[in-house]
């Protein structure tokens, strides 16, 4: 395990105070943002700036033979030649037999997508530079695309990149004795699940704007990111600009969910272009370009077997992964991200001692592949917990007794999982049982009985269990082989002469309400009122290096670091305010805006106005100004595990394959809850994005390679009818690793809902012969597998 | 997703119209509430040098009712049908489609005449208003000329209307008093087109029932055999439910083309519904 930098000394909180950690307090950045005045990539008004169209690839492999540029083309068209001397993107692995594979900033020779950027178009509008675009003649030798897993599977067919076939990495995860299980299982379970691949469909696209600034001889790149200091990292490299000669600024970012998780082709290449013009330039994704050409998720086909006992107890189990993961690499996760990921959590929240799996990603002509909530988890999830059903079926019992029988316990804490996971804290079994009160376990199975068979709409229930490694620590990262290490989390906390407090991170706020959480945490240690708190972030000229918002991580790392650089800073505080009254520091505590000593209590103005404009007032031997900067990485290298059970109700009308959310609950553990209200914002959007997986959300492609969903009109999302308000349970057990024992929880709402609901609409289904193992579960599918069903009961 | 170039021109009335539409090269293109041709022009999927816009022609927003029948103009908007400021002549059915159809922001712009006009065929005025018998009044430089529905809809983006004419008004026949209707329409979210829906309407009075099914097939189907089964049925019951199912598969049967086994099933379902809820059954 690496040395975390320090014990994290910042306890779990015992009772919440008024605008600490722990209190519903309302959300800083809303009053912008509620008038209409968040300021996004496409509100950036700087003059002279001109717009970028891409010409993108309209087919799915090919090399290009030639390329014929318009009249006027002239300085407003450009191609990869045209951009310097730049390298390509080149997201490996450094672990043993990964294969890698260059990603140019625009192609040049081969395309080998259907979005795949070929050439920058600039306009004095967008449509003047989409007319542009249009006019450009690109001379294509089509090649033979792959398209689905069992062509990219093929070894006959056509080699990508130049390997042997089309598989970039193999990870064989596991430990224990699988044969041994499988000899002493009652029963054995195989099935083969399918998760669909998805678009992330941020409400804000993606978007870059970049200049060079002549006074600051800087390179200026705007981009709507979730991670601003690695970007200008990977960026300087790529280009060649000095890092301290190069600022990255996310403004508000209306939405990442993953997909602004990365380094994108579009930044390079408007990096590398604005560096070389007089003039600023901006790239705004529109909606066709982000269905097309933004990294997608998912698209995996798991085989899961599972060896239990005369009761359900799960002995072993065997996987086999495989994830297409399109057409490149990306920075930094690489292709094989998300089938690692797979193969890698797939014993789930289980105590299950024999595993041996296989993770196998596979390259297509299809979009890369990137991070999207929950990452490999959902599919995982859905894996699993559905094949927990398909036991319980088997043995006849109750699904969510099977899992409270199989679950790691309490006492077992912290718990090493076969694949090397570290838990560190929790009861699972009790989130099952909590859920399983709140849905009504028997009242549904009595209105299952009353209803189901009496005519086309059946009732179904459903449960989903899972742990969620958040905040993942250095171990982690170099366990999966990746470049840079995203260990730790910054922050500098500093008072303002007039008593003010400012909070500068790293990390990137884009609705997880960390301007508003950040600002609880230093109020915890200060006593400042966290509406007057500022929170600056996602700016490399405005914060200390860190590595920004993603992996449910931004609450424990960036928490922890404001926590740790509080606490020191009140120490600070407190000496100068103690000399103020004359008192011992170990006496003074900070609360209201105060330093309060028994009766006596000084304003913290009257703090900062010793620490910045009256030195003569500081005790002896204390430097003037109050502000502070520290790191923080949590005491287990694994990052900290929160966990949930999901239960759902369904009603699935057999006349329409239409599925009904009649009721859906979860019971979760997240650790110390910092606002439990956003805690419950980001449970109820990430079951909605769930939702979206289980039943409407599929970027299908044709046998050319061509994607068929390009428009919301072919791109299901789901809607506010189709969200149901999702009941919420806390259990709120305090990670032994983390400050305040914060548990990272934003993607765990979108993780268990696909499992929950396909649950919910075979329990609903089972009783026909129907047994859907597929995401999303469209009417097609479904009245599909019923007609199916029917057939063969009629042979 | 900008658009190309184009020429705007907005008619002041139905003669500034036509005369634009006359001259077959300037590709004149026609807008009502430009709910589906602005989003085909913004992704270039249709390039029009000139559109015309009709929204602001008084005529074409002019609404009339007679003993018999209701007379919309074409670019009376869902919205104001939603919300009862048009004449109903069904028993509500209309005001109830309309209010079913995408979105109210859709809504707010979109035209009962526009909607006729494209003729995509899972829109639901091109159903219901197969439905309700209703008649096409389209004005050319020949004058008028009335279109019955059935003639109208020939296929997917395809009506009776030629180039140099513009859908002017629709007349809608008024039901009897004691006329009931069902329509059922599956999406698979809330504002989405249709998968299937089921339109039924049912007049006793005057021994009249239409069944058609939309958006399931290139044009909508006018299921005359269900339409023969319903036709004086007092009230919903097991055998009439047999019948029906016979008498849907017959219809099918005549389709373009055969319907896949989730197809088969979904449409019987929505017709099945529709007839159901026209006979007072939910």
């Amino acid at each position: 395990m690496a040395a975390p930098s320090a014990p994290p000394a910042l306890a779990a909180i015992e009772a919440p105070r008024p605008g600490c950690i722990g209190d519903r307090v309302l959300r800083n950045e809303d009053a912008r943002f509620l008038a209409g005045h968040g300021e996004y990539l496409a509100d950036l008004d700087i003059p002279g700036t001109r717009e970028i169209a891409f010409l993108r690839s309209p087919v799915a492999h090919a090399r290009i033979r030639s390329i014929d540029m318009p009249p006027g083309a002239e300085g407003r068209v450009f191609l990869l030649k045209d951009l310097g001397d730049i390298h390509p993107v080149r997201a490996v692995l450094t672990t043993p037999g990964f294969r890698g594979s260059d990603y140019p900033a625009l192609a040049a020779d081969t395309v080998r997508f259907v979005g795949e950027p070929i050439a920058i178009c600039l306009g004095a509008t967008r449509a003047a530079a989409e007319d542009l675009a249009q006019e450009i003649v690109v001379d294509f030798d089509e090649l033979p695309p792959v398209v689905e897993i069992e062509q990219a599977l093929d070894p006959a067919s056509p080699s990508l990149h130049g390997w042997p076939d089309n598989i970039c990495f193999v990870s064989t995860p596991g430990g224990g004795e699988v044969d041994a299980a499988a000899k002493a299982a009652a029963v054995t379970v195989t099935r083969e699940f399918r998760m669909a691949r998805q678009c992330v469909v941020s409400l804000e696209g993606r978007g870059v704007l970049a200049y060079w600034d002549r006074r600051l001889q800087e390179l200026v790149v705007y981009s709507s990111t979730q991670q601003p200091h690695v970007i200008r990292t990977v960026l300087a490299k790529l280009i060649g600009v000095p890092e301290h000669q190069l600022r990255v600024v996310a403004p508000d970012v209306g939405g990442g969910f993953g997909v602004k998780n990365n380094l994108q082709q579009e930044e390079v290449a408007i990096a590398a272009l604005a560096r070389r013009l007089k003039f600023p330039i901006r790239w705004v994704e529109d909606r066709r370009e982000h269905l097309i050409a933004s990294p997608q998720a998912r698209e995996h086909r798991v085989r899961l077997t599972a060896h239990a006992d005369a009761r359900g107890k799960i002995l072993g189990l065997e996987a086999e992964a495989v994830v297409n993961a399109g057409a490149y690499s990306i920075w930094p996760w690489s292709a094989a991200m998300e089938a690692n990921m797979v193969a890698g959590i797939l014993t789930g929240p289980y105590a299950i001692d024999a595993y041996k799996g296989r993770g196998v990603t596979v390259v297509s002509n299809k979009a890369p592949l990137g991070p999207y909530r929950g990452v490999g988890r959902p599919s995982a999830c859905f894996t699993l917990e559905r094949l927990v059903d398909e036991i319980a079926a088997k043995v006849g019992r109750e699904p969510h007794e099977l899992r409270i029988d199989n679950m790691v316990r309490p006492e077992q804490m912290p718990y090493r999982t076969v694949t090397g996971k570290l838990f560190d804290s929790g009861d699972y079994a009790e989130s099952v049982r909590q859920v399983a009160a709140m849905i009504d376990v028997p009242a549904v199975r009595a209105r299952q009985a009353r209803q189901n068979g009496t005519g086309p709409r059946r009732i179904g229930l459903g449960f989903a269990s899972y742990t969620e490694q958040t905040a993942h620590g250095t171990d982690e990262w170099i366990a999966r082989g990746l470049t840079e290490v995203f260990g730790y989390e910054t922050a500098t906390v500093r008072f303002t002469p007039d008593g003010k407090l400012i909070i500068e991170a790293a990390i990137q706020n884009h609705g997880q309400g960390l301007e508003t959480t950040l600002a609880q945490v230093a109020a915890q240690e200060l006593g400042v009122d966290p509406a007057d708190v500022v929170v600056r972030h996602g700016d490399t000229a405005v914060s200390p290096y860190g590595m920004g918002t993603f992996a449910s991580r931004s609450m424990v790392m960036a928490g922890g670091a404001v926590g740790r650089a509080s606490r020191q800073l009140g120490e600070k505080v407190k000496r100068i305010a103690a000399h103020l009254l004359q008192v011992k520091p170990a006496d003074v505590t900070l609360a209201n805006n105060c330093a309060v000593a028994g009766a006596r209590s000084v304003p913290l103005k009257s703090v900062t106005d010793a620490a910045f404009l009256h030195p003569e007032n500081l005790p002896a031997g204390e430097d003037p100004c109050l502000d502070e900067t520290t790191t923080f990485q949590p005491l287990s290298g694994t990052g900290a595990f929160a966990y949930a059970t999901h239960a759902v109700v369904v009603e699935v009308d057999t006349g329409t394959g239409l599925v009904e959310i009649l009721d859906y609950a979860v019971a979760h553990d997240c650790g110390t809850m910092v606002n439990p209200m956003i805690v419950e914002g980001q449970v109820q959007g990430g079951v909605a994005q769930g939702i979206g997986n289980a039943l409407l959300e599929e970027s299908p492609y044709d046998s050319g390679g061509q994607p068929l969903a390009s428009t919301f009109a072919d791109y299901l999302v789901p809607g506010a009818p189709e969200v149901p308000t999702v009941r919420i349970a806390h259990l709120e057990t305090p990670s032994p690793f983390t400050a305040y024992g914060i548990k990272g929880m934003g993607e765990g709402g979108a993780i268990a809902a696909p499992a929950a609901i396909l649950n919910a609409v075979n329990d609903a289904l089972r009783p026909l012969g129907v047994e859907l193992n597929e995401t999303p579960i469209t009417p097609k599918r479904i009245l599909t597998a019923l007609h199916d069903a029917r057939t063969e009961r009629a042979r | 997703m900008k658009p190309m170039p184009f020429d705007y021109a907005r008619a002041k009335d139905v003669p500034d119209a036509l005369a634009a539409l006359a001259d077959a090269d300037a590709g004149a293109r026609v807008m009502a509430g430009g709910q589906s041709l602005v989003p085909m022009l913004n992704l270039r999927l249709a390039t029009f040098p000139r559109v015309v816009d009709i929204s602001k022609i008084a005529e074409l927003r002019e609404r009339s009712e007679s003993a018999d029948a209701v007379t919309l103009g074409a670019c009376v908007t869902h919205g104001e049908i939603e919300d009862g400021e048009a004449p109903e002549p069904a028993a509500g059915l209309m005001r109830h489609v309309a209010a079913g159809i995408a979105y109210r922001a859709v809504r707010n712009r979109g035209t009962i005449g526009g909607s006729a006009s494209l003729a995509d065929a899972s829109a639901d005025w091109v159903t219901t208003l197969l439905a309700l018998g209703a008649r096409f009044i389209g004005r050319g430089p020949d004058g008028e000329r009335e279109i019955a529905a059935p003639d109208m809809f020939l296929g997917p983006y395809f009506t009776a209307m030629t180039d140099q004419e513009l859908l002017v008004r629709i007349v809608v026949p008024k039901t009897s008093r004691d006329a009931t209707w069902g329509y059922y329409k599956v999406t698979r979210r809330s504002g989405e087109y249709g998968l299937s829906i089921g339109a039924v309407i049912l007049d006793p009075a005057r021994e009249h029932a239409s069944v058609v099914l939309g958006a399931a097939s290139r044009t909508p189907l006018a299921c005359t055999a269900a339409a023969a089964a319903l036709r004086g049925a007092p009230r919903w019951t097991e055998a009439l439910e047999t019948a029906l199912r016979t008498a849907i598969a017959e219809d099918l049967a005549r389709a373009e083309r055969p319907f896949e086994p989730h197809e088969a099933i979904m449409v019987e379902t929505t017709i099945l519904r529709a007839a159901a809820q026209a006979l007072g059954v939910s």
